[in-house]
C-alpha cells in the first residue's frame, strides 16, 4: 500500500496497513464503540448533530493532506496516520545513538515507553472534556468551528496513542487504552493524570489561553517524542505536530483578537489609561490587566507540566533513546550528554539561584526553557498589537517560580518577578496577580453566544482571514436545532 | 538591471512560528530565528509542499522582485514590505509585485493576457487570498470529468462546451477569475510535450453546487479554416471538448493572482466580455448570488456574441434576477439587424456607465478576444469625455487601486 494514501474502506481510516494486521484491527474495532460512547458522553455538548466545516486529514502527503467539508462530529473520520517512514533512520541521541531506529519496542524500555505514551494519550481526551461546554457561549461561528476542529483532532491524537498501545503493548496496552476512556477531567475519583488537565475551561479567554500555553506544552512534548528512537512513536508524533499547529494558531490569534478588540474600543472611547478597568469594562471588552492575570494563571499552571527541575525519569528516557530534546536534530553536540552541564534555576536555602547541573538530569528544564522562549515570542507579538494602538501597556510572562504546585518552587511563594514572598504578603498581593472571582464573573457576563454568520461578540475582533480561504460571512457551523 | 525573479515570503504579521513549514520543506529552504520564519530564495524550488499544512495562510506569499530579499532582511521584518517597496540592492530595481504563476509558461500566458490593462495590475484589496501553483506539470492533480455539455446547438457555427472537473478528495482551491492548465497527453510535431493552455474557471470557489469539490470550464472548440484552405485544429481545445464523462485529466495550477473579484458588498462590477470570455463572469455572478445576494453594489454585464445561439449560458442568464445582474446581451450577426458590438452598447448606456465610473467602488473587468480591446477603450474614452473625466488618468488610478482588469487572448 502507498504510505501517503489513506485507506478509507474500513471502519478506521489508516495508512498503517490495518487490513493486513487482523489482531490489531480487531482490538481497535473492539475499542471503537467505547470511544464513540465517550465522544457522545464527554464531547462537545449540544452540537453533535450540527454540520461543522472541518478539516480531515486524508493523506500525510503535504500537498493535499487535509480536506475541508461539512461533517457531523460523531461521523468525523478519526484515523491512524503516521508520517512516512524515513529510510534507514538512526536513533538520534542517547546511549544507542547511531543504531538503527527500533521498529519494535525494545524489551528493556517497555515500561518506560508505555508510561510516556499513556501520559501523552491521557491529555488528549482530557482537553476535549475540559472544553465540552464552551460551544454554548461561542463568540462566533468561526470560533465555534475552530473549537470543534481542536476537539476532533485531540480525539484523533487519542487514537494515535491508542494505536501504539494496542499494536505494541499486548494485553497491558489494551487495558491502558480502556482506562484512557474511563478517566475524567476534574473527577474526584478518577481524574486525568496531569494537574492542568483537571482544571476547568470556564470561558473563551481561558480556552484561548489554554490553547496558547497548555497545548504548547503538548507541542513541546510531541517535538521531544518525534525524536524518539522508537520509530512508530516518532512517525505518529511527527504527523500530530502538523495538526497541533492549528491549535497554536487558535490560541495565539484568539488572545490576539481579544487584545485587538479591547484596544480598538479603548481608542474609540478615548481611554488612554489601561488600569481604568471600570471604564474599559463598560465598553463590553476585557481590560488588559485582567488579560495579564489570566496569562499569569495559565502560564504557571502549564509550567507544572514540565515536571521536576532535576529528573532522573527524563534522564533515563533520553539515555535510552526514547525521548529527545526539542529539535534534537538541529542541536550541535554529542547528543549523549554524559558530561556537559546545563544551568537550572533552583531553590537553595530559600533563595532562587541559577546552578550548573548535569545536563542529563536537567532535560525537563531545557525543554521548559525552549517552551518559555516560544511563549515570550508570542507575548511579544501580542504586545505589538497594543503598541500599534498607542496604549501604554505591556503583557509579561511571570517568573517561572511564580504560583507553582510542582517542583522546587512549590515550596515557596514568589511574585511575578521571582521575589520570594512571605505567606502574608502573598495573601495580600495575589489578587493583583491571579484572576479574582470578580474577574471571572465579569468575563462570564460577556460570554453570550453569537451564532449569526459573519458576526462576532463584543469582546473579540474578527480574524484577519477565514479558514480555508472562506469569506467573512461563511457559515462555518450549521447549527442543528 | 537584472530580470525580476519570483520569491517566496512568509508574512510575519500572520505567522505563528509553529515550525510546520520548516519541518515540511523537503529542501531545507525554511529557517528561523527568535523573531521570524524565513525562506531562502536560493534554495526554494516552489514545490508548494509547505502551503497546505500551514495553519495560518501566512506562508502563501509569492512576489516578483529585482533582487531577492536576503535572509537577514526577512529576519528583521515585523510585517511584509508594502507591494511597492524598492528591493534594496542596486539601482533601478523593479517593484515587488504579486506573482500570478510559478510555472514559467503559465506566467508568460497570463502576462500576455493582462497586458491590455496598460500597466502593472493589482488585485482588489478586498479580494480573497489566492492560492497558486499548488500542482505543477511534474506533479499535477488528477480530476475526473463529471460533465461535458454542449452549450451551442448542433447547427451553430461554434461548438462551445461546459466541462465539469471533479477533484474527488484532492483539495484544489480556486477563486473566481483564476485559471487552470490541463496537461494534454501526447507530443507535438517536434516530439515535445504540448504547450500549456490555460482555461478560466467558470464556477465559484465552492464548486458548481455549494461545497462540491469541482470546477467548471467554458471551452470553445478551435476549428477554423485558414486562408490557405487548411483547418486550424486546436489541440488543447479539441482534447478538452472531446472529453467523456469519467475520463481522467491532469490539471495544473491554479494560476492568477490579480484578476479576482472584490469581496465587498459596496463594489459595483462592470464585466465586459465576448464568447468564452464570459467564463470568469459566470463565476463572479454565482459567487455574488451565493455570498451576498442583497449587496448594495451591482453586477453590470456587457456580453457579446454573434447570435443568441452562440452566446454561452444564454438560457441560464435569463433567470438571473435583475437586482443582482444588469445584463446587456449584444449580437453582431442577427438577421435584419445592423451589427452591434459590446462597445456600441456601452455607448448606449453611457449615462449609467458614466455614473459608475465616478464611484470609487466600481471595478472593471474585460475578458475575451483581444480584438475587443480597442473598441472598449474608445467607448470608455468617449463616455469619460462626456462626463469631464480623463480616461487614461482614471484607468491608471483604477488599475493602481486594483479596480481595472483586462484578460484577453
Amino acid at each position: 500500500m502507498n504510505i501517503v494514501n489513506v485507506d478509507y474502506d474500513g471502519l478506521i481510516p489508516n495508512n498503517v496497513g490495518l487490513n493486513a494486521d487482523t489482531r490489531v484491527k480487531a482490538a481497535l474495532e473492539k475499542w471503537h464503540p467505547g470511544y464513540v460512547n465517550w465522544w457522545h458522553d464527554m464531547g462537545p455538548e449540544g452540537f453533535q448533530q450540527s454540520l461543522v466545516y472541518l478539516r480531515t486529514a486524508v493523506s500525510v502527503d503535504p500537498k493535499g493532506w487535509a480536506k475541508f467539508d461539512y461533517v457531523k462530529m460523531p461521523d468525523y473520520k478519526w484515523g491512524i496516520l503516521l508520517a512516512p517512514e524515513v529510510e534507514d533512520r538512526r536513533i538520534p541521541f542517547g546511549a544507542h545513538r547511531g543504531e538503527k531506529a527500533w521498529q519494535e519496542v525494545p524489551g528493556e524500555y517497555r515500561a518506560m515507553l508505555r508510561r510516556l505514551i499513556v501520559i501523552q494519550g491521557d491529555t488528549e481526551p482530557a482537553s476535549v472534556e475540559q472544553q465540552r461546554f464552551l460551544g454554548k457561549t461561542a463568540p462566533s461561528l468561526y470560533d465555534l468551528r475552530n473549537l470543534f476542529q481542536v476537539n476532533v483532532e485531540e480525539g484523533r491524537h487519542l487514537w494515535a496513542m491508542v494505536y501504539l498501545l494496542q499494536k505494541y503493548f499486548g494485553a497491558e496496552g489494551r487495558e491502558e487504552a480502556e482506562e484512557l476512556l474511563q478517566r475524567r477531567s476534574g473527577d474526584a475519583d478518577t481524574p486525568r493524570m496531569l494537574g492542568a488537565f483537571n482544571e476547568e475551561t470556564p470561558d473563551w479567554l481561558s480556552f484561548f489561553m489554554f490553547t496558547f500555553f497548555t497545548d504548547r506544552d503538548g507541542k513541546m512534548q510531541l517535538e521531544a517524542l518525534a525524536q524518539s528512537g522508537f520509530d512508530p512513536l516518532s512517525r505518529t508524533t511527527r504527523f500530530m505536530l502538523t495538526e497541533e499547529a492549528h491549535h497554536m494558531f487558535v490560541g495565539e490569534t484568539g488572545v490576539g483578537r481579544v487584545i485587538e478588540r479591547t484596544c480598538d474600543e479603548m481608542k474609540k472611547a478615548g481611554i488612554t489609561d489601561p488600569s481604568d478597568t471600570e471604564a474599559v469594562r463598560r465598553l463590553g471588552v476585557i481590560d488588559l490587566p485582567t488579560i495579564q492575570r489570566k496569562l499569569n494563571l495559565h502560564f504557571s499552571l502549564t509550567l507544572d507540566l514540565f515536571g521536576n527541575e532535576i529528573s532522573t525519569n527524563a534522564a533515563n528516557a533520553f539515555h535510552a533513546g526514547i525521548k529527545g530534546r526539542f529539535r534534537e536534530d538541529k542541536l550541535d553536540d554529542d547528543h549523549r550528554l554524559e558530561n556537559g552541564t546545563y544551568p537550572v534555576l533552583r531553590l537553595v536555602g530559600g533563595k532562587i539561584v541559577k546552578e550548573e547541573t548535569p545536563a542529563l538530569s536537567a532535560l525537563n528544564m531545557r525543554l521548559r526553557d525552549d517552551y518559555v522562549a516560544e511563549c515570550a515570542a508570542g507575548v511579544g507579538r501580542w504586545n505589538k498589537i497594543i503598541e500599534k494602538h498607542g496604549i501604554a501597556f505591556e503583557l509579561k510572562l511571570p517568573h517561572v517560580a511564580f504560583h507553582r504546585q510542582i517542583g522546587e518552587f512549590s515550596k515557596i511563594k514568589a511574585d511575578l518577578d521571582g521575589n520570594v514572598l512571605l505567606d502574608a504578603e502573598w495573601e495580600k498581593k495575589k489578587g493583583a496577580y491571579l484572576p479574582s472571582s470578580a474577574d471571572r464573573a465579569f468575563i462570564e457576563s460577556l460570554m453570550k453566544p453569537e451564532f449569526r454568520p459573519g458576526k462576532f461578540a463584543s469582546w473579540i475582533a474578527a480574524p484577519k482571514t477565514g479558514i480555508d480561504n472562506k469569506p467573512g460571512d461563511f457559515e462555518y457551523v450549521k447549527i442543528a436545532e | 538591471m537584472t530580470a525580476p525573479v519570483k520569491q517566496h515570503l512568509i508574512d510575519p504579521a500572520v505567522c505563528i512560528r509553529c515550525n510546520t513549514c520548516e519541518a515540511t520543506c523537503p529542501v531545507g529552504a525554511v529557517s528561523h530565528d527568535a523573531n521570524n520564519y524565513v525562506v531562502d530564495a536560493s534554495k526554494c524550488k516552489f514545490c508548494m509542499d509547505c502551503v497546505s499544512p500551514c495553519p495560518t495562510g501566512s506562508i502563501n506569499h509569492f512576489v516578483q522582485v529585482a533582487t531577492p530579499y536576503s535572509l537577514d532582511e526577512q529576519l528583521s521584518w515585523m510585517e511584509l514590505p508594502p507591494d511597492d517597496a524598492a528591493t534594496g540592492a542596486g539601482a533601478g530595481v523593479a517593484a515587488n509585485t504579486p506573482v500570478e504563476a510559478l510555472d514559467e509558461d503559465a506566467a508568460a500566458l497570463l502576462a500576455d493576457a493582462h497586458q491590455g490593462s496598460g500597466g502593472k495590475v493589482r488585485r482588489p484589496p478586498s479580494a480573497s487570498e489566492p492560492r497558486i501553483n499548488l500542482f505543477s506539470r511534474r506533479n499535477p492533480a488528477e480530476a475526473t470529468v463529471s460533465g461535458n455539455l454542449r452549450l451551442t446547438p448542433e447547427g451553430a457555427s461554434a461548438d462551445i462546451r461546459h466541462i465539469i472537473l471533479d477533484f474527488g478528495s484532492t483539495p484544489f482551491p480556486v477563486l473566481e477569475g483564476q485559471s487552470i492548465g490541463i496537461v494534454i497527453p501526447g507530443k507535438d510535431a517536434n516530439g515535445r510535450p504540448h504547450a500549456l493552455r490555460l482555461f478560466s474557471v467558470a464556477s465559484p470557489r465552492d464548486g458548481e453546487r455549494p461545497n462540491t469539490n469541482n470546477l467548471a470550464l467554458t471551452v470553445k472548440r478551435v476549428a477554423e479554416m485558414r486562408p490557405d484552405g487548411t483547418e486550424l485544429h486546436g489541440v488543447a481545445s479539441n482534447y478538452v471538448c472531446d472529453l467523456k464523462q469519467g475520463d481522467k485529466v491532469k490539471v495544473v495550477g491554479p494560476f492568477g493572482s490579480t484578476f479576482l473579484m472584490p469581496d465587498e458588498p459596496e463594489a459595483d462590477i462592470i464585466m465586459i466580455c465576448t464568447g468564452t470570455g464570459s467564463a470568469p463572469f459566470r463565476g463572479f455572478t454565482e459567487r455574488r448570488r451565493r455570498s451576498m445576494p442583497n449587496a448594495k453594489g451591482k453586477l453590470h454585464l456587457f456580453f457579446g456574441a454573434r447570435s443568441p445561439q452562440e452566446l454561452p449560458y444564454f438560457g441560464p442568464l435569463q433567470k438571473v434576477p435583475k437586482t443582482l445582474l444588469d445584463q446587456e446581451l449584444v449580437f453582431s450577426r442577427l438577421p435584419d439587424k445592423p451589427k452591434e458590438y459590446v462597445q456600441d452598447r456601452m455607448r448606449t448606456r453611457a449615462a449609467d456607465l458614466g455614473a459608475l465610473l465616478k464611484r470609487g467602488t466600481t471595478h472593471i473587468y474585460v475578458c475575451g478576444l483581444r480584438g475587443m480591446e480597442a473598441g472598449v477603450e474608445a467607448s470608455f474614452g468617449e463616455i469619460c469625455k462626456a462626463e469631464g473625466l480623463d480616461w487614461p488618468q482614471l484607468r491608471a488610478a483604477m488599475r493602481e487601486g486594483g479596480r481595472y482588469h483586462v484578460e484577453t487572448y
